[in-house]
Parts: C-alpha cells; sequence; structure tokens
C-alpha cells in the first residue's frame, strides 16, 4: 500500500490515535487517586505549619497523625453559625465560582480583590483535649501576579496572630515569593489582628515595622504589590463582610 | 555520523538554542531557581528522545499529508505522560511549574528534532540525537539558572551559598536577577563567550 | 463591567505581555523580527489566532473536560482535564488550518500578505500558553474572548517594537561575538525591563 493513499493515511491517524489515547487514559487514571493525595496532604501540611504543629518537611505519617487534632466546620459568612455539610467532601473554592453558591462582594468592600467568594467557608479549630487552641481561617486574594491561597491561625483568644502561611500562589520567586519565607512568616507570630474598637488592623507596612508594634507587620523588599496584597486579603477575611460576624459569635463564647 | 558526534554536537558545535534560536520560549520562566530547572530539563530530555526514538520507529509508515499532526499527538501523549507523573511524585515541583510542563509540546527543539532528524535516521541514532540536544538545551538553562539563584537570593538548590541580609548574612540579593530580562541578557552572554571561542558561529553583519 | 474587561484587555496587553514577561512565543519572536514589515505580518496572524483559540478551547474546557463538565449531557462525575494538552493543541492546528484554506479562498490577498506565517503560529507556544493560562486562572466565555484579543495584541506590539529596534541596529557597530542573536537578545531583555515598569497597574 502507498503511504499517501487514502487508506492507509486513515489506518495510520486511528492506529495513532487509539495507542495514545490509551497510554495517556491509562497514566491519568491510575495517577489519579495518587495526584490527588498529594494535593490535600500538601493544603493540610500548609495548615499544620502554620500553625506550627509539624516542621515544614513532615512526612505523610506525621501529617496524618498530627491532623487528627484538627476539628473542620462550615460556616455560613453571612449569619456566621454553622451548616450541616460535610467538611470533607465540601469545596469552598468551587462554590466561590458557582453562582448559585458565591456571593458577590461589593467593590468597596473588596480589599483581597477576588470579587466573589462561597457563602459558605471551612473553619478548621485546633484542639487540646477539648479545649480549642488555635482556630484557622483559610484565607486568599490577589497579589501581583496571581491568587494567593492560605491560611491564617489566630490563638484561642481570637486576636492574637499564630501565624500566616500560603499553600499556592505564583507571585515572582525571591521578591513576592519571599511570602514563603519562614524568616518572614515568623513576624507575624503575636501581632493583635484587631485594634481597640474591634477592626482589623494587620498592615505589611514599607521597611520594617517599628519594634513592638501589635498590627504592622515587615515589608518585603521589591514586593510592595504582593505585601500589599496580603494586607488587603488578611484586612478583608477578617472584616464583617466576612468571617467578622462568625468571630464575634465564636468570641460571645456560644459556639465552641 | 558517529554515535558519539551525534551525542556531543548539539552541544556546543550545534547547540539549539545559541544556534538554531529553538526552544527558548517554555524554558527561561523556569529559570530562577536550579531545582525547577534540573526538572524542567530532564522531562525535556526525555520527553525529546522518546519522541525522537517513536517518530524513527513509525517513519516509514507517515503518509507525508498528516505527519505533522502525528509528530504532534505522539509529543503531547509524552508530555502529558511526564505532566501527571511529576503531579503524582514531586508534587512540590510540579506546583511551582504551572503551565510551564504543558508548554514542552510547543518546545520547537522537541518538534524541531522528529522532523529534521527522526523522519530520516533509524531509531537508536535518533534516540541519541533527542538526548544530546535535550542536553544542549539544558546546559544553557542551567548556566543562566545558577547565575540567577545565586545573584538572585544568594542560594544555590535552596542551600545558602551568599547568607543574604534577610537572613542574617552580609549579601544584598539583586532582584533583578529573579526576574525576565535578567535571563535574556544572559543567554545574550553566554552566546558572546560560546562565539568568542567558535569563531565560525559568528554571523555576518547584514 | 465594561470596566472590568478593560482592564482585563489592558493588563494582557502591558503588564502581562506574553513575549515580555512570560517569554512565550520566542522562537519566532526572534525568528521573524529582522524587518518591521514581515514581523507585522505575523503580529496579526497571531492576533486572528488567538482571538479565536482561546475562546474556542475555553468552551472546550468548559463543556467537554472541565470536572463534571458532562453534566448537561446527563453524565455525571467525569474529569477528563487531563486530555486538556492534546486537545489544545488539536483545536490549535485545526483552527490555523481552517483559517489558512477560508483565507485562500475568501480573502487572496490577505492570505499572500500572511501565508507563510500561517503554519508557523501552530508551534508558537504564545497560543497554547495563552489557552493554558485561560484554564488556570479560570475566565468565563466573555473574559476569554478578551484575553484572547488582548494578549495576541500585546504579543503582535513586542514583535512590531523589536523589528523596529532591529532595523536601526543595522547601522550600529556591535561587537563581532554579539551579533546577531546575541545584542537580540540583550535587546529583548532590555525591552523586557521597560515592560516590568507596566507591572503592578492596578487597573
Amino acid at each position: 500500500m502507498s503511504n499517501d493513499s487514502t487508506s492507509k493515511t486513515l489506518i495510520v491517524a486511528t492506529l495513532l490515535c487509539v495507542v495514545c489515547s490509551i497510554m495517556v487514559s491509562y497514566a491519568a487514571v491510575s495517577l489519579k487517586p495518587l495526584q490527588v493525595k498529594n494535593k490535600r496532604l500538601d493544603i493540610k501540611k500548609n495548615l499544620l505549619v502554620t500553625a506550627g504543629l509539624v516542621e515544614d518537611g513532615a512526612q505523610e505519617s506525621e501529617i496524618v497523625e498530627a491532623f487528627k487534632v484538627v476539628e473542620t466546620k462550615v460556616v455560613d459568612l453571612s449569619t456566621g453559625k454553622y451548616v450541616d455539610i460535610d467538611p470533607e467532601t465540601y469545596d469552598a473554592r468551587k462554590a466561590s465560582k458557582n453562582p448559585k453558591k458565591n456571593y458577590r462582594i461589593p467593590s468597596d468592600k473588596d480589599l483581597g480583590n477576588i470579587k466573589s467568594r462561597a457563602q459558605y467557608k471551612k473553619v478548621y479549630f485546633i484542639k487540646e483535649g477539648d479545649k480549642v487552641k488555635n482556630v484557622v481561617f483559610p484565607v486568599h486574594g490577589k497579589g501581583l501576579w496571581s491568587t494567593m491561597y492560605g491560611f491564617l491561625v489566630l490563638e484561642e483568644d481570637l486576636n492574637t496572630v499564630k501565624g500566616l502561611g500560603f499553600y499556592e500562589h505564583g507571585e515572582t520567586p525571591g521578591l513576592g515569593g519571599e511570602i514563603d519565607n519562614p524568616r518572614w512568616k515568623k513576624n507575624w507570630n503575636g501581632k493583635k489582628a484587631f485594634n481597640d474598637s474591634m477592626e482589623p488592623a494587620l498592615k505589611v507596612v514599607k521597611g520594617s515595622a517599628a519594634p513592638g508594634s501589635d498590627h504592622n507587620i515587615d515589608g518585603l523588599s521589591g514586593a510592595t504589590i504582593t505585601a500589599n496584597g496580603v494586607t488587603g486579603l488578611v484586612q478583608y477575611w477578617l472584616s464583617e463582610n466576612a468571617y467578622g460576624t462568625f468571630i464575634k459569635n465564636l468570641r460571645e463564647g456560644e459556639m465552641l | 555520523m558517529s554515535l558519539k558526534k551525534t551525542l556531543l554536537d548539539p552541544l556546543f558545535e550545534n547547540n539549539p538554542i545559541a544556534l538554531q534560536i529553538l526552544g527558548i520560549c517554555s524554558a527561561l520562566a523556569v529559570t530562577t531557581k536550579l531545582e525547577s530547572v534540573l526538572v524542567m530539563c530532564l522531562a525535556v530530555v526525555l520527553v525529546c528522545a522518546f519522541s525522537n526514538l517513536s517518530v524513527s520507529l513509525i517513519r516509514n509508515h507517515v503518509p507525508s499529508s498528516i505527519r505533522i499532526i502525528v509528530m504532534m499527538t505522539i509529543i503531547a501523549s509524552l508530555v502529558i505522560l511526564t505532566d501527571q507523573l511529576l503531579k503524582a511524585f514531586v508534587y512540590d515541583i510540579a506546583k511551582s511549574m504551572s503551565v510551564y510542563i504543558g508548554l514542552i509540546i510547543t518546545n520547537c527543539i522537541v518538534m524541531g528534532r522528529a522532523e529534521a532528524y527522526a523522519m530520516k535516521n533509524g531509531p537508536l541514532m535518533s534516540f541519541v540525537d533527542g538526548i544530546g540536544n535535550g542536553i544542549g538545551y539544558s546546559i544553557v538553562l542551567i548556566f543562566v539558572g545558577v547565575f540567577r539563584e545565586l545573584f538572585g537570593s544568594g542560594k544555590l538548590l535552596g542551600y545558602n551559598i551568599l547568607t543574604p541580609i534577610n537572613e542574617g548574612g552580609w549579601y544584598m540579593p539583586n532582584g533583578m536577577a529573579l526576574l525576565s530580562p535578567s535571563a535574556f541578557f544572559l543567554i545574550g552572554i553566554f552566546i558572546w563567550i560560546l562565539r568568542s571561542f567558535k569563531k565560525d558561529q559568528i554571523e555576518s553583519s547584514n | 463591567m465594561l470596566e472590568h474587561y478593560l482592564s482585563l484587555f489592558l493588563k494582557a496587553v502591558f503588564v502581562e505581555n506574553l513575549a515580555l514577561a512570560f517569554f512565550l512565543g520566542m522562537c519566532t519572536f526572534l525568528a521573524v523580527s529582522k524587518k518591521v514589515k514581515t514581523s507585522l505580518g505575523l503580529g496579526v496572524a497571531v492576533i486572528v489566532v488567538q482571538s479565536i483559540t482561546i475562546p474556542v478551547n475555553n468552551l472546550l474546557y468548559n463543556y467537554l473536560l472541565k470536572e463534571n463538565a458532562l453534566q448537561w449531557a446527563g453524565i455525571n462525575g467525569v474529569d477528563l482535564s487531563f486530555l486538556g494538552l492534546i486537545s489544545y493543541i488539536g483545536v490549535i492546528a485545526a483552527m490555523v488550518q481552517i483559517l489558512e484554506m477560508t483565507l485562500d479562498k475568501f480573502f487572496p490577498p490577505l492570505y499572500n500578505a500572511l501565508g507563510i506565517f500561517l503554519p508557523l503560529i501552530t508551534v508558537n507556544c504564545a497560543i497554547l500558553g495563552g489557552s493554558l493560562f485561560m484554564v488556570e486562572r479560570d475566565y468565563n466565555f466573555a473574559e476569554s474572548v478578551v484575553f484572547g484579543v488582548g494578549s495576541g495584541v500585546g504579543w503582535a506590539l513586542a514583535i512590531a517594537a523589536l523589528a523596529g529596534i532591529r532595523e536601526k541596529m543595522k547601522y550600529s557597530d556591535v561587537p563581532e561575538g554579539l551579533r546577531g542573536l546575541g545584542i537580540t537578545f540583550i535587546t529583548v531583555g532590555l525591552m523586557a525591563l521597560g515592560f516590568l515598569s507596566f507591572s503592578g497597574i492596578q487597573l
């Protein structure tokens, strides 16, 4: 059969498609569980690292073990009350894209530049015995290039910051990417999230923060926009428009 | 051509980036860290070698009217495979490379070698040619990556070499080395150095 | 709403310029930028292809490949996103081919002007990169149209500017080893530095 005949062309094309599709689909399907597990594990690891429960290079078994003290709940942000949804299967990120399940943030309130968010968000409680020790809030907002996803961890007084860490962002490594630098992240520890009149007050400043400052965090050199993004997203998520109502409810003491 | 020559030629004599202007696109954006450079290089070497091998194996049966799309399909399948493997086994690195692994598909080196070499030569030679060109590409990338990470953040592979000020050392990291323009300057300089040694590669002024 | 699209457009053209901020489409960018006229031709071809393929790939992604995207056909829980790469490149190759035939039939002058550049575009990473960024950033259909046009215009702008500089460079005395490719890389670096000043503009 000549190479350029129509039938040969069709046969070659079909065979190639079959071989390639079998190969690709087999790889994709067989590797999928591993990938999903990696992704979940990575998010859990970042949560635990931010809360100071495990070190950065922690192994899978350590993470699973440490995560046992974490209790996950789903909160309706508009009322600040829990809703009865299984946190294992709830995906707030998908919900924020779904017009039926999201909430469009009015632009004057949208400090994190995210335009819309899920109505319900997960909140994690880190327990010691029966007592809640830390509360972890998933947060996200726009940096220079990308949306940064991370966790803000507060102490039990719901004011002192334990840590802030990001598990997904696309900022320039070395400049904006320094939000991953443990040295910089240490700055957050011990700051106060709210001022005296209970408004969100955390702020990443330009240059170094004054020593002993309650609310200011050292800036990132060469990454002003990323730093402003971090300020914006922290302030947004702690505001009345986001976790604010829920935090107020918690503080009044009935929810823990 | 001997096996050795096929393997070594693309390193300096006929470097795909410096001389053939191929495959610069998908790579430069990942050169801020040496770690991702190495993964990227490994991925390109493997994809290039195996695409050359498979194209060469079926070269006598590919009708010329659909040869481009045939090569495209083979390359795309290999890249998807690589992408899936990376996501499954080195998730951290895969996360930081985002779309750039996928862009190996349009890396002209892979396509260029399949078309120019593998369609005319036997499987073994094509395989070696793929590895050689992959390595030639890697050399430039590693050169760029070493300089960018060293001067941009004072580290190599994440270990402190020049301890930066914000970690208690003395080195003031050069932020520009982390931004895209520095990669262009470095490649320009690489070409300059290469051509100072290999005068025959100098282009005439017109 | 209009404001949002305008800012997306300007961002795609200047701030997130595919060629100078993300290094995409570099091979053709360097190879075909010797003359302003040819580079303009290629630029226009990229704009056209980009504004068609990105929205088409957006539909493909949202209605076929995305997790649970097949709901409209009554199939649940299917995630075909691993087929993304191969489908996008297929769409691009097909679109370029169709465009070529349409132009040949209905607009011969335009076809003659763009002719040789069209096949080159299939392997232009800016096109595939545009589609991948569209997926990663989860644009909706209208946004993808704006992004497609914007990123194409940005790329065309960059190549036309580079060609302008290279035409003038013919009259300068460049060190021997840097002649041609070397100095072009350094020029592109300087241009990218210029474009960096757009970064961080909040629109």
